[in-house]
């Protein structure tokens, strides 16, 4: 299988966020609530803190390894809600066809219709800050797209062929779906994935910069930028490291999308010899 | 003769189709096949033949099951396919199966050979590893193909090649009645005769019974035992091959066969042409028409088939 550099990139990039949330507790010199010391305030980066301090004094480097557990967590699972509703909805919608088709595809473009921010805002609003209902708003509000791409991938693979083959051959319509449709547009999906993963860690970002995602003190990214936002002149590296992180974590997702994709093309397999 | 395998009887499909008004008030029925009828016997090749759109794909997707009737029935050793008492997908399986026409569509590019040829073997209850491995590496051989073959994938084929796997894929269940949807149309003229020949070798060592689709009347007439013309969802002439492409009777017959490029027609011309025309029954004409498009919307006028010669029949209307 060849790779390209874009792939490699972006799973590097991908690889080093996940360590990072993973090993925080290990490898972060500090405590990320705990160790604030206003002595230490809006300190430049230098060798004790790398990244310099905010204005609580908290060690900015520590927060954004702590941060990445909750980037991740969001983009991960939240896309792993999406694409489920996305690919369960689309791909019966489309095998199915009639009425069910009908009322999803009424339902998809009543999701497509509403910002996907504004309902998240939404759904936080009923449930409450927190991490939780972070991921429920994230992963019901962004399915639709994965949605339609499931359903016309479904379409256009339902009259194929093999897929014509594995009926006349007794396979079930579930046992079709899940292994003539679903493995041929996994490629598509897959990218979708990777790329809501970005989304969705700007949209955590966001919300946690209008203070209904993680409550502070606990650091995540958005809510890092929340409090950069009046030491932005006198402290510009408690605004830039943070906003770099979440740059760096998108493009590693977009990139791992994109890659996987060039991938996943089976006329890319090379032959086991 | 023995009992047929296939008797399809009255097979009549209409489909609703939206006729461009509001709301829905313009949906019209359709009529793709107005009262097809036919027998198929063990290790016998029936072809199909007719013009795009003239129903014979239609006729050939009832009889796999995966086109449910309007009217009429289709009956399998004398038990009903369709309707009331219909076997499930699962025992349908085992009675009938494809041969698709394009061997780049019809196989999944995620599964291997051997995937695609095991997995329904599992699926209709064979568990044994053994079994299954010899099964699929006998219906290989069958099919040419080397046993090493099975674990690749099948972007890693020529289209003659896949064009085998496909024929493996439908006999793996030993089925009797195999559909053939135009079965060579899509691959190099010069592995044509490689596949008709590979079919028509496993039609006599298993006793398949053949129901073929196509509109390429050469392949036609080297395969078929008996030709079936379609036109707008009937049957305008039947016959053994002989009959239809010795002695056409029916004026669309006859355009159908003239349309054979004849590489010999520049040198003799006007010899095709002409073909001795039978009598025709008194009080009868040719259902026929060319000038005009049917009219796909409303059921054909009333006509019958007549017996103008042994096993030879030709759809003529009464003459007011």
């Amino acid at each position: 299988m060849r790779l390209g550099f874009n792939f490699w990139l972006g799973a590097g990039l991908t690889t080093l966020v996940i360590l990072a949330g993973i090993l925080a507790p290990w490898i972060a010199p500090f405590d990320p609530v705990l160790d604030a010391d206003l002595m230490n305030s809006e300190l430049p980066p230098d060798s004790t803190f790398w990244f310099g301090t905010d204005g609580q004094g908290r060690d900015v480097y520590t927060r954004i390894l702590y941060g990445a557990q909750i980037s991740l967590t969001v983009g991960i699972v939240s896309q792993v809600i999406n694409s489920i509703i996305g690919v369960t909805l689309g791909m019966t919608a489309g095998y199915w066809g009639g009425w069910w088709d009908d009322l999803v595809n009424g339902f998809t473009n009543v999701m497509l219709a509403i910002p996907p921010l504004i309902f998240a805002l939404a759904v936080m609003a009923v449930l409450g800050p927190g991490l939780p209902s972070l991921l429920i708003a994230l992963g019901l509000t962004n399915w639709s797209w994965t949605c339609r791409i499931a359903r016309s991938s479904t379409l256009s693979l339902k009259s194929l062929g093999y897929v014509q083959a594995a009926q006349t051959l007794g396979y079930g319509d579930l046992r079709i779906m899940f292994t003539q449709i679903l493995p041929n547009m996994m490629g598509p999906i897959l990218v979708m994935a990777t790329l809501g993963m970005g989304s969705a860690v700007l949209s955590e970002a966001a919300l946690s910069f209008l203070g209904l995602g993680i409550q502070p003190p606990f650091p995540s990214w958005g809510s890092m930028l929340t409090d950069a936002r009046q030491l932005i002149q006198l402290a510009p590296w408690v605004a830039i490291f943070p906003g770099l992180a979440i740059f760096l974590s998108v493009l590693g997702f977009n990139l791992l999308g994109d890659g996987l994709r060039d991938s996943l093309d089976p006329h890319m397999r090379t032959r086991t010899p | 003769m023995t009992d047929p395998l296939l008797e399809v009887d009255d097979l009549h499909v209409r489909f609703s189709v939206a006729g461009g008004g509001l709301l829905g008030t313009g949906r019209r029925m359709l009529h793709a096949v107005n009262g097809i009828g036919f027998s198929l016997a063990k290790g016998e090749c029936l072809s199909i033949v007719g013009e795009s759109g003239c129903g014979k794909s239609t006729t050939a997707l009832s009889v796999l099951g995966l086109q449910e009737p309007t009217e009429g029935t289709i009956r399998y050793r004398g038990q009903p396919l369709t309707g009331q008492g219909a076997p499930g997908r699962m025992q349908r399986a085992k009675a009938v199966q494809m041969v698709f026409q394009d061997p780049y569509a019809s196989l999944n590019p995620r599964q291997s050979v051997r995937t695609s040829l095991a997995a329904p073997l599992r699926l209709h209850g064979i568990t044994a590893a053994s079994e299954i491995a010899d099964r699929i590496e006998v219906m290989l051989a069958s099919v040419g193909l080397t046993p090493e073959q099975a674990k690749r994938y099948p972007h890693e084929f020529s289209g003659g090649q896949r064009q085998r796997i496909g024929i493996a894929r439908a006999l793996i269940l030993e089925p009797e009645i195999v559909v053939l949807d135009e079965p060579v149309s899509a691959l190099d003229v010069s592995i044509r005769a490689q596949i008709i020949n590979l079919l028509l070798d496993l039609q006599e060592k298993l006793g398949l019974g053949y129901l073929m689709i196509s509109h390429d009347l050469s392949v036609v007439e080297h395969m078929s035992d008996r030709v079936l013309v379609m036109f707008f969802g009937q049957v305008v002439e039947e016959g053994g091959w002989r009959d239809i492409f010795e002695r056409p009777a029916h004026p669309y017959t006859r355009r159908l066969i003239a349309a054979i490029p004849d590489p010999d027609a520049a040198l003799n011309p006007g010899t095709k042409d002409h073909f001795a025309d039978a009598p025709l029954p008194a009080g009868r004409s040719f259902a026929f028409d060319g000038s005009t498009a049917p009219d796909i919307f409303s059921a054909p006028p009333p006509s019958e088939l007549v017996e103008i010669a042994p096993g030879h029949r030709m759809r003529l209307v009464p003459v007011v």
